[in-house]
């Protein structure tokens, strides 16, 4: 278990992390969200031992990193951003180097390093020098070093980021497959990335926590959680929706037609809505409801 | 320990990935073999020893080890790469070790591939290979606390051409501190008891009687206190000062 207390950043007088308080269990996936220079790297670089905290601590199990440094930092597997390598090396040394430091002894190093390099499917470039893979590949050979260990505790940043979009895919289900009973957390700046892994998200601004909960809680603070948009085929009357119960406010778009009806909160309007659609023979071409507009709740909390 | 060896390994690899080590050594070869056979009138002195060639080493050190040096932490810092080698299950003592003990190996083959030297000195003459051995070995204990020195000044900076100016600065105080020109600045003012004090770090000195071929023990440890207490500060700057 992570436990952070307080934790705090300074360089010089710039506050970048801003007592920061929160647990993290096994089993949890955490995506670490917040705007360019929140405090993200900076947070994990402390949880990761590589910078001391200005004030506060990280514990894992109960043992402060700052103390056992060495001896946590063989259960993490850690991501830095930017996927920092030894750019002269080729993939494959290099990964047999991490290997090595981490003391993996040579069966367990062998199994781990053809586990991790068909996880990240890095077969073709294993004798090329790292300098000269392109910046996905690169990715995928900082995160191969991260896992080779099999570490209980993952910390990501940003690990999709640079990938194509079959890559993010697949790194996306290497990270569920991985993340059993383990500790992961990512940070990401795809919202959606969140919903896709992870079970918990978090978001920090200028160092400060703001907010702390499960995907779908996240979503649900958007005004267009389970709101209702519906496109005329031509123009009806359409007032009578605004009266339908549940229905907080109604919003047309000029340009498209298309009418959106948000629901009050916690209520589901898709039943009463389709209803009286029936009812009144309106000439719904599309009907869709939202899942909630992350962008939306993300810039709300964050600004 | 074992940690220390592969990050040794790892960087002593690196050198030679890198042109570095095979531009150091050419470098060495060529300016070592200059100054034996040109400046310091090797044929001329007409004494089957190599003084010349040894006494020319502090020189060659001030420049040349600074500029292997350099890379070390700056380049760590500037790739990013320090982040991830100081997160593995390493500590800093292993890293600084293991980065001295590689590049330290690569002073020893440059100085072992100036056996031509050594060579021709046996060909034209009877040298005492004893003395030889010694100041070869004085030669490369000194290379030692050149490269705690450089090594620390890299450590300060992400900066390459910044650790090496500040490297060559610092060596340069050490190698002349017992030069004629310090020591008769202070003269006219320092009382004598500076005068020995600051004589006494000088490199000049302590080599002096090592390329000669003979190892005091004192010289000796000197060398390797500079190098232990050089190295030391390395460490306390990568230990205080690990980001950026
Ligand atoms: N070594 C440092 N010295 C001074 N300021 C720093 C240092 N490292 C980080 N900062 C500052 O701390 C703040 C937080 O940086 P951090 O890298 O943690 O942000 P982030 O949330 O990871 O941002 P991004 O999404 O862009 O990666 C930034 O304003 C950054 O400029
Ligand atoms: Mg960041």
């Amino acid at each position: 278990m992570i436990s952070v207390k307080n934790l705090s950043k300074s360089f010089g007088s710039f506050v970048a992390v801003n007592d920061l308080s929160f647990d993290v269990n096994p089993g949890d996936i955490v995506g670490f969200l917040g705007p360019n220079g929140a405090g993200k790297s900076t947070t994990m670089k402390m949880l990761t031992g590589f910078l001391t905290p200005t004030s506060g601590y990280v514990r894992i199990d109960g043992r402060r990193v700052n103390k056992h440094t060495t001896r946590l930092q063989k259960q993490i597997g850690y991501l830095p951003e930017g996927a920092p390598a030894y750019e002269e090396m080729t993939v494959y040394q290099f990964l047999h180097f991490i290997a090595d430091v981490r003391g993996m002894a040579k069966k367990e190093k062998m199994a781990g390093l053809t586990q991790v390099i068909e996880q990240l499917e890095l077969y073709d470039v294993l004798d090329q020098s790292i300098e000269t893979l392109s910046k996905g590949f690169k990715r995928r050979v900082g995160l191969a070093q991260a896992i080779i260990h099999n570490p209980q505790i993952l910390i990501l940043d940003e690990p999709t980021d640079g990938l194509d979009p079959n890559q993010k895919q697949h790194v996306r289900n290497l990270i569920t497959s991985l993340s059993k009973d383990k500790l992961v957390i990512i940070s990401t700046h795809i919202l959606e990335e969140v919903s896709a892994v992870c079970n918990r998200a978090m978001i920090i601004a200028d160092g400060v926590k703001k907010f702390d909960g499960t995907p779908l809680q996240l979503q649900q603070q958007s005004r267009y959680y389970q709101a209702v948009t519906l496109k005329l085929s031509y123009a009806a009357d359409i007032t009578g929706l605004l009266e339908i119960e549940g229905v907080d406010d109604m919003h047309v778009d000029k340009k498209t037609g298309e009418v959106t009806l948000f629901p009050a909160t916690g209520q589901f309007i898709l039943g009463p809505v389709t209803e009286y659609i029936h009812h009144y023979k309106l000439p719904v071409d599309r009907l869709h409801v939202d899942q909630g507009r992350l962008e939306d709740v993300f810039m709300q909390i964050t600004s | 320990m074992k940690t220390t060896f592969f990050i040794a390994r790892r960087e002593f690899a690196a050198f030679f990935a890198t042109p570095i080590a095979y531009v150091f050594i050419a470098i060495f070869l060529i300016l070592s073999g200059i100054f034996t056979f040109f400046v310091g009138d090797f044929y001329e002195r007409g004494q089957a020893d190599l003084l010349p060639f040894f006494n020319y080493h502090p020189w060659l050190y001030l420049f040349l080890v600074p500029a292997i040096a350099m890379r070390s932490w700056s380049e760590e810092r500037r790739s990013g790469t320090i982040e991830l080698l100081m997160t593995l299950p390493i500590t800093a003592t292993q890293a600084i070790a293991g980065k001295f003990i590689a590049a330290w190996a690569v002073l020893l083959l440059a100085l072992l591939l100036t056996f031509p030297v050594w060579v021709t000195l046996n060909y034209l003459g009877q040298p005492d290979n004893g003395i030889i051995l010694a100041a070869y070995t004085g030669s490369w204990l000194m290379s030692g606390a050149f490269l705690a020195i450089s090594m620390c000044m890299s450590a300060l900076t992400k900066n390459q051409v910044i650790a090496f100016i500040l490297a060559i600065l610092v060596c340069f105080l050490f190698v002349v501190s017992g030069s004629g020109i310090v020591l008769n600045a202070f003269e006219k003012w320092a009382a004598p008891g500076v005068l020995d004090t600051v004589a006494s770090f000088s490199f000049l000195t302590h080599f002096e009687a090592m390329a000669a071929g003979v190892l005091a023990l004192n010289d000796i440890l000197f060398f390797l206190l500079v190098t232990a207490v050089w190295l030391y500060a390395g460490l306390t700057v990568i230990e205080q000062k690990k980001a950026v």
